[in-house]
């Protein structure tokens, strides 16, 4: 096709695709950490993006209560009051990606690590309550009901169970994750009155052009993402390399049972990875819809696999390899489709992947598993 | 300590159980209000024959479907209404929209003995994938919809369509948009779908050499960034995207975020006001959609907003001439499948979107006009007939 394209709108092909990596890399760091305390990839994590884009839609419609459009509009803010909505709905976000996160860590992998405990037994046995309850009546209150009354006993069961402290085949958490990433998509998209739909989100912020790079408008929205992201990164990077939690982090990663016997509470340095990658993950999903304006029950599912690719692209266990993979992704993709067309977008990214791993197997930046660097 | 761990995740549990309930609240409440929005129940005790309807009532493209059920559904309830002794179910059969899923969906219809014709399929991807095994069945089949225009060439006995393809559409848009709009020159942008491809293709022949950029964009992405530059590059005047609503909402915002100018043109699959012009707010305001569809006749517009309280869908019209071909063609006395496969074919009466008699490859012979609506202050209006 038109190969000279590429030369007159390279530069702004280049602003919109490392917008898109930098959204790929603050989830593929979800997937990185999570790898390399716990040697697992966690599918449900595209499902902790997906939840954080509610939370930010619940914010922006239900707590600051702006509707869709004004008049035929889009509800721009301005000054202090647009600060105090993206900060709140950023907050919004991240709280609830990182509680979905622990939720997820405490109810789907502890327990297969034959470490559950009552929350986990709890919060199973309500689940395991309600989905029975499903089977006989469709009344959310009465499902609910037989649910709390199943909850009590069944949580005793659950609590024997685990306290036996059987360590699962590798094989349970992998289906674990894929069940419970399925579990968590299905029950947002039956949520609300319509099933399914696209949800837009508010537009609050005026996308307008700050300045124009080599013919490529740099739009606010893109400037907004570019230092969020950067900043969260970087605050990550400072709490790995420099804080007693970190150290735990990185000695987890480098070597459990070791940490383990040298003092370190593994299951709650676990625990904190998670809550960090779920709350790069709704720092993700803030970004996501400021630059996209909606969301879906199946958002998170493209997204979770594009960033898992640049996970893997940058080397997975990587903090920095997210990064970089995130970004090589996002350009690869728009370049790939100015020069062959956009319906080879994925074919290009994925050669892109196959190409790097074929000569370093590693990624990037190479796994940084034994190394300690996460 | 194991206790008071229990005690405290049981506190958890039941704020969280009065959060669940709070949500199962609205949503009882929600669901009660779309049962009322929902056509009277029609009251057959003893029905004589079922006619389905298959068609999108979830999925990506549920907006479309709507109008599909509601005009059928009112079809089926005047009839029911006016002979209360001869009284006809209509049973619906949800595809997603999906060809992966119609086969299944299409066996099951097959399957029920009671079913003598079928309204529908809703898509064109999703009639190419059923349509055999119904031809095969002999089950006649009139859509209201797929507007495909390689279905009718596949010899299919049982295809009937009541309204123009994208043959008849495509050259329409084409045009339209030379003759109206006048453009120096015209970029295109398609879905891949069997339906937006097809489309786009035939508006890029028609248009010929004033087409100065195409592409293609992945439906389930949400950035389309590419295409938005190569749009961005070519400046045409007007764009055309063959497509349905849900990304003809996202390239719309993200063209215009751009600062792209031009005229935005699209197909019937973009004609819903809650999924298009609704959704995509300012980014829609002075879109151009064409269609096959008609709004109906006064009568008809008038029961529907009866019936349904709000103004009829796309296709809502023509899935009620539809229903009404076979309601009229069992009434007539075709008491199985081949009966009514043969009476459709000799079917000819007035409908309210045109006169209805179907030529041999299954088009309706009076089916040629597009008309031309525009998205004016965020209402999709009627602005011409394209002959």
């Amino acid at each position: 096709m038109s190969n000279w394209l590429i030369y007159r709108t390279f530069w702004d092909l280049t602003v919109s695709g490392i917008v898109l990596g930098l959204i790929y890399a603050l989830v593929a760091l979800g997937y990185t950490m999570v790898y390399g305390v716990l040697r697992l990839i966690n599918f449900a994590h595209s499902e902790i993006f997906m939840v954080g884009t509610f939370g930010v839609l619940i914010s922006l419609t239900k707590v600051f209560g702006i509707s869709l459009f004004e008049d035929g509009q889009y509800p721009y803010r301005s000054g202090l009051m647009l600060v105090a909505i993206l900060v709140a709905s950023t907050v919004a976000a991240m709280v609830v990606s990182g509680a979905g996160a622990v939720v997820l860590e405490r109810t789907a992998y502890r327990p297969l690590r034959g470490a559950g405990d009552a929350y986990g037994a709890v919060v199973l046995a309500f689940l395991t309550g309600l989905i029975a309850s499903f089977l006989f009546t469709d009344s959310m209150m009465v499902d609910l009901a037989i649910a709390a009354v199943i909850t009590g006993p069944l949580s005793v069961v659950y609590v024997r169970i685990f306290r036996k402290g059987r360590q699962a085949p590798r094989l349970a958490f992998l289906i674990s994750a894929i069940g419970s990433s399925m579990a968590l998509a299905e029950a947002v998209a039956t949520w609300g009155p319509d099933e399914r739909v696209i949800y837009k989100t508010p537009r609050v912020l005026e996308k307008k052009v700050l300045f124009n790079f080599l013919g490529a408008d740099v739009r606010i929205d893109y400037v907004i993402v570019a230092l969020g992201a950067i900043l969260m990164m970087t605050s990550l990077l400072l709490f790995v390399n420099r804080t007693r939690l970190g150290r735990g982090i990185r000695a987890v990663a480098q070597d459990a049972e070791t940490a383990r016997i040298l003092g370190v509470n593994v299951n709650s340095v676990i625990l904190v990875t998670f809550l960090l990658g779920g709350a790069m993950a709704g720092g993700a999903a803030m970004m996501f819809t400021l630059v996209y304006d909606q969301t879906r029950f199946n958002i998170g599912f493209l997204l979770g696999v594009k960033s898992f690719t640049a996970a893997v692209l940058g080397g997975i266990g990587n903090i920095k390899g997210a990064l970089l993979g995130g970004i090589v992704l996002g350009l690869a993709e728009n370049y790939g489709s100015a020069i062959f067309g956009g319906q080879w977008k994925d074919v290009i990214a994925f050669i892109v992947l196959l190409t790097v791993l074929m000569f370093r197997p590693t990624g990037i930046l190479g796994e940084s598993l034994g190394k300690a660097r996460v | 300590m194991k206790k008071s761990n229990l005690l405290r995740a049981g506190a958890v549990l039941v704020s969280l159980s009065f959060v669940a309930v709070a949500c199962g609240g609205s949503d009882d409440s929600a669901s009660d209000t779309t049962v009322a929005a929902e056509a009277p129940a029609s009251t057959c005790e003893a029905p004589v024959a079922s006619i389905a309807l298959q068609f999108p009532e979830t999925g990506d493209a549920a907006n479309l479907g709507a109008p599909m059920l509601k005009g059928s559904q009112l079809a089926v309830d005047e009839f029911n209404a006016a002979n209360p002794d001869a009284c006809v179910t209509l049973k619906t059969f949800d595809t997603q929209g999906d060809p992966a899923k119609a086969p299944a969906v299409a066996q099951s219809v097959i399957d029920d003995a009671t079913i003598l014709g079928l309204v529908g399929p809703g898509f064109s991807g999703e009639s190419l994938a059923a349509l055999p095994l119904y031809d095969e069945a002999g089950l006649a089949t009139i859509t209201g919809s797929a507007t495909n225009a390689t279905i009718q060439d596949q010899g299919f006995k049982v295809f009937h369509r009541i309204l123009a393809n994208d043959a008849a559409q495509g050259p329409a848009v084409a045009k339209y948009i030379v003759g109206a709009l006048a453009p120096k020159s015209i970029g295109i942008v398609d879905d891949a779908s069997d339906y937006g491809k097809g489309l786009a293709d035939a508006v890029k022949k028609e248009a010929g050499a004033t087409v100065k950029a195409t592409d293609s964009i992945d439906p389930k992405a949400a950035d389309f960034s590419a295409a938005v530059s190569k749009m961005k590059d070519a400046n045409p005047d007007v764009i055309f995207f063959g497509g349905y609503y849900g990304e003809a909402v996202k390239l719309s915002t993200q063209l215009r975020d751009a600062g792209v100018k031009a005229t935005l043109v699209f197909g019937d699959g973009v004609k819903d006001q809650a999924g298009y012009a609704d959704a995509a707010g300012p980014a829609a305001e002075g879109a151009l959609i064409a269609c096959p569809c008609k709004d109906g006749s006064p009568d008809f517009i008038a029961a529907w907003e009866k019936a349904y309280k709000e103004v009829p869908g796309t296709y809502g019209a023509e899935y009620y001439d539809a229903a009404n071909v076979l309601l009229n063609v069992i009434k007539g006395g075709a008491k199985d499948r081949a009966a009514v496969q043969a009476a459709v074919n000799k079917y000819d009466a007035a409908g309210i979107t045109k006169q209805i008699k179907f030529a041999a490859n299954g088009e309706a012979t009076e089916a040629s006009t597009i008309y031309m609506y525009k998205v004016e202050s965020g209402k999709i209006t009627y602005v011409a007939d394209i002959k």
